[in-house]
C-alpha cells in the first residue's frame, strides 16, 4: 500500500489529468479494399481513469485494435469524439507510446538505437539518449545485449526491447495491442509479471488489448467486455483483487480470481460464439 | 573432453572435410569448362570449322589485347580507353542512382505525385530508351556528356522502380510505431523508409552498373574520340573481331571487379541481415 501512494504522490495533478481516456459515442467505419463499407467499432463509450490499468477483451475482429489506434490518434474516428486530458485528439496523441503485437522493432538497428528511437526523436542529443536507452535496457533485463540485433534476440527478449522503447518516452499513457498474444505460456507468464513490476514504478494509464480473459483479470483494474463486430461495449467490469497482485500464475487459484473470471465469461462466452459461428459460416 | 564433446568435434571435423573436397571439385570442374571452351574454339578454328575471319579466336584475342597493352590503340594507350569509358559509366552510374532513389522515394511517399506521374514513367520506361543515345549526341556531341547522360537515364530507371517499391513495401507497423514514438516525416523517412527500402535499392545496383557501361559504350559507339565503344566500333569497321572480343573482355574485367565492389557495400550496408540458409552458390 505505501508504494501505492509514494506513487501516487509523486504524478504531479497535471499528469494525471492528462492520463484521462473518454470515448464517447464513437463510431469507426472504413472502405475494405473492394470499396465495400465497414463498421468497425459502433457507439464505443469508455473511460479510463488517470493512472488506471483496463484491459479490453473480445473475440477476434471486435475492433479492439481500431479503438487503440483511435486513442493513439494514428486514426481518427467517423464520428462521436475521443478525448485524452480533455482535449479531443487530432493528430498522434503527446504521452502515449504504444506496444504493437507484431514486432515493431527496426531489424537493421541494434537494440540500444532501436531503444533510444525516442529520445532521439524528441530532440534529444544520441550520447543522452543512448545512455537513457542503456538505462532503460537494464530494467527490462537486458543489461549485456545492448549491441544486438533484434534478430538474434528470442520472442520475449524482443518483447522486452518493445517495452523499453515504449517506456522510455514515460508516456502518461501506454496502449497495449495483444503485446504478449505470440509468446508461449510461460514467457507469457514472465512478462505479464515484468509488465506489472514497470507500471507499477510510474503508473500511466493503460489500455490492454488481448483475447485472454485469464490475462485481462489478472493484470487490470478494470475489465471491458467488447460485442462481436461491429464492436461495442457490453459490460464493464472492475477487478477489485488487492495490488500489488504479486505471480499472475498464482492469482489464477484465488476464489475472488475464479468468482470474476466466471461472471465476465458468461458474458464473453455469447460473443465469442458468435463470432464462431460467424466465421465458420464464411467458411462453409 | 567427454564422450558427447568427442562425438560432436567429429562431426564438425568430417563436414569441414566435406566442404573443402567440394570446393576443390567445383574449382577443378570450372577450370575444365574454361579450357573446352577456349579450347574447342581454338581447335575449331584453326581447323576451319568456324572462320576465325568472322568469329575470331582466343589466340588472336590474346594477341590483340597483348598489342593493345604494349603499343596502345588507335586512339591512344588502352589505359585511357578504359579509364574514359569508366569516368563516363560512373558519373553515370551515380546521377542516375542519385535521382532514381530520389524520385522513387518521392513518388513512393507521395501517393498524388504517383499517381500523376505513374502513367508517363511507365510510357517512358516501354520505349527504347537507348535511342536518346542519338539526341543527346546530337545536342552533346562527342565529348563525355552524351556518355554519361545515356548512362544515368538506364540506370535511372532500374534504380527508380526498385526504390518506389521498396518504399511501398515498408512495414507500417514500423512507421506507425516511429510516428507514435514522436518521429516527424522526415524522421520516418531517414530512420524507418529509407533504410527500409535499402534492401531493394541495392539489389537494383548490381544491374545498374551493367546498364552503366551498356550506357558509356553505345554512347561511344555513337560517336566519339576516345573510349572502348569507339574501339570496339573501330574494329568493327576494320573487321577485326578479335579487336571486338578483346574489348569485350576487358569490359567484363572491369564489370566483375566493379560487381565486388557493390558485393561488398551490400555486405557492409546490410550487415544487419540475419544470415540466410539459402545464400549459396552464384558467387
Amino acid at each position: 500500500m505505501t508504494a501505492t501512494t509514494l506513487n501516487e504522490r509523486r504524478l504531479t495533478a497535471a499528469h494525471q489529468a492528462e492520463a484521462r481516456v473518454e470515448l464517447s459515442g464513437v463510431t469507426k467505419r472504413f472502405l475494405t479494399p473492394d470499396g465495400a463499407p465497414f463498421t468497425a467499432i459502433h457507439d464505443v463509450n469508455l473511460v479510463v481513469e488517470p493512472g488506471q490499468f483496463c484491459a479490453v477483451v473480445g473475440p477476434t475482429g471486435c475492433g479492439k485494435s481500431t479503438t487503440l489506434t483511435l486513442v493513439s490518434g494514428l486514426d481518427s474516428p467517423t464520428a462521436g469524439a475521443v478525448t485524452v486530458g480533455g482535449t479531443p485528439v487530432a493528430g498522434v496523441t503527446r504521452g502515449t507510446s504504444f506496444v504493437f503485437q507484431a514486432d515493431a522493432l527496426l531489424p537493421w538497428k541494434t537494440v540500444v538505437a532501436n531503444v533510444a528511437m525516442g529520445p532521439l526523436f524528441h530532440g534529444l542529443g544520441k550520447k543522452q539518449a543512448h545512455a537513457e536507452a542503456r538505462d532503460w535496457l537494464r530494467r527490462v533485463g537486458l543489461a549485456g545485449f545492448e549491441n544486438h540485433h533484434p534478430h538474434q534476440l528470442s520472442g520475449g527478449m524482443r518483447k522486452r526491447v518493445a517495452l523499453a522503447a515504449a517506456l522510455i518516452n514515460e508516456p502518461s499513457i501506454l496502449l497495449m495491442d495483444e503485446p504478449f498474444g505470440a509468446l508461449d505460456v510461460q514467457t507469457k507468464a514472465i512478462m505479464s509479471n515484468e509488465l506489472l513490476a514497470l507500471w507499477e514504478q510510474a503508473r500511466p494509464s493503460v489500455i490492454f488489448v488481448t483475447h485472454d480473459l485469464e490475462e485481462a483479470i489478472a493484470l487490470a483494474d478494470r475489465v471491458v467486455v467488447m460485442t462481436v463486430g461491429p464492436g461495442t461495449v457490453k459490460g464493464v467490469y472492475d477487478i477489485d483483487l488487492p495490488r500489488p497482485r504479486g505471480e499472475v500464475q498464482e492469482i489464477r487459484f484465488e476464489p475472488r480470481f475464479l468468482e470474476l473470471h466466471q461472471e465476465i465469461w458468461e458474458s464473453l462466452r455469447e460473443e465469442v460464439q458468435r463470432a464462431y459461428a460467424r466465421t465458420a459460416g464464411g467458411a462453409s | 573432453m567427454t564422450s558427447v564433446a568427442v562425438a560432436e568435434s567429429a562431426i564438425a571435423d568430417a563436414a569441414r572435410r566435406r566442404r573443402r573436397r567440394r570446393t576443390t571439385l567445383v574449382w577443378v570442374a570450372r577450370a575444365l569448362t574454361l579450357f573446352l571452351i577456349l579450347g574447342g574454339w581454338e581447335l575449331f578454328a584453326n581447323k576451319h570449322v568456324i572462320d576465325p575471319f568472322f568469329y575470331g579466336q582466343p589466340s588472336g584475342i590474346y594477341r590483340q589485347i597483348k598489342d593493345w597493352v604494349e603499343h596502345g590503340t588507335a586512339f591512344g594507350s588502352l589505359w585511357l580507353q578504359i579509364w574514359v569509358t569508366l569516368k563516363e559509366a560512373l558519373l553515370g552510374f551515380v546521377y542516375g542512382v542519385a535521382g532514381g532513389v530520389f524520385f522513387g522515394v518521392a513518388l513512393g511517399q507521395v501517393r498524388f505525385l504517383a499517381d500523376v506521374l505513374g502513367p508517363y514513367i511507365k510510357v517512358i520506361n516501354a520505349m527504347p530508351r537507348i535511342v536518346l543515345g542519338s539526341i543527346f549526341f546530337v545536342a552533346f556531341g562527342l565529348g563525355t556528356t552524351s556518355k554519361v547522360l545515356l548512362a544515368a537515364v538506364l540506370v535511372f530507371f532500374v534504380v527508380f522502380f526498385n526504390a518506389f517499391q521498396g518504399v511501398r513495401e515498408v512495414d507500417r507497423n514500423l512507421v506507425a510505431n516511429a510516428r507514435v514514438l514522436g518521429a516527424s516525416r522526415w524522421q520516418v523517412v531517414r530512420n524507418v523508409v529509407l533504410p527500409s527500402a535499402l534492401v531493394w535499392i541495392i539489389a537494383s545496383l548490381h544491374v545498374a552498373f551493367g546498364f552503366s557501361i551498356i550506357g558509356a559504350i553505345v554512347g561511344e559507339f555513337l560517336g566519339a574520340q576516345k573510349g572502348l565503344g569507339l574501339v570496339i566500333a573501330n574494329s568493327q569497321n576494320n573487321f577485326n573481331p578479335d579487336g571486338v572480343f578483346g574489348a569485350m573482355v576487358i569490359i567484363g574485367v572491369v564489370a566483375l571487379t566493379a560487381e565486388a565492389l557493390i558485393a561488398q557495400l551490400e555486405h557492409r550496408l546490410l550487415a544487419w541481415r540475419p544470415p540466410s540458409p539459402t545464400e549459396t552458390g552464384l558467387a
